[in-house]
């Protein structure tokens, strides 16, 4: 057998490509976000073509990210691939039980403010943060 | 599902990183595998057998039955 230290398995590698894809398209993703958000107020006065631009390449990009992260977690061995579903399950029921009585919340007059989709997200983040991290440990 | 791993691999000087490099998995893999943490699928056990030229039953038993 080869010393894994020299040895670098084809299966490493693609891990580590797809690793570095999605990283590049959630970047890429981000930054269109940003465009599509503040450049309306900031660089072309609300103009509608730059508008709906900015709003299809993010669009665009999102979906390309989605499949950045779908061949990812093709690329996992897996124990990493089980741990990475079971985080996912985890955030998609909090997001959507959470997120339905977060709506709710304004609608039966429980708060004054409306809801921001932004909240949401953060608690879907770091539900599937710590579903990561309960899943590494409960398999260490 | 207990399993053989562990004592197969000692038997052979093999650290987990040599093993999960020959299976194409991580360590951490293999590591939650000798401790019984997780079961592989079919296709890594059959991996494993071949690995080690031994067959399934000879390296994974099913505690249900033992």
């Amino acid at each position: 057998m080869n010393d894994p230290k020299t040895r670098s398995t084809e299966w490493a590698l693609s891990t580590k490509r797809n690793t570095a894809q999605l990283r590049y398209w959630t970047l890429a993703w981000v930054a269109t976000m940003a465009v599509a958000a503040f450049g309306p107020k900031y660089v072309w006065d609300f103009a509608t073509l730059p508008s709906i631009l900015g709003l299809l390449v993010n669009v665009a990009v999102g979906f390309g990210m989605i499949v950045a992260n779908k061949r990812y977690l093709k690329g996992l061995d897996e124990l990493h691939r089980k741990i990475f579903l079971e985080a996912s399950v985890l955030t998609l029921g909090v997001g959507l039980v959470c997120g339905l009585s977060y709506a709710l919340l304004e609608d039966i007059r429980l708060i004054s403010f409306e809801p921001e989709i932004s909240h949401l997200v953060v608690l879907m983040c770091l539900t599937f943060l710590a579903g990561m991290i309960l899943g590494y440990r409960r398999y260490q | 599902m207990r399993n053989r791993l562990k004592v197969l691999r000692a038997e052979r000087d093999w650290t987990q990183a040599q093993l999960a490099s020959e299976l194409d998995v991580s360590r951490q893999t293999i590591n939650a595998i000798e401790k019984g943490k997780f079961d592989p699928s079919l296709p890594l056990a059959f991996k494993v057998a071949r690995l080690f030229g031994l067959s399934i039953e000879d390296i994974f038993q099913d505690e249900a039955r033992s």
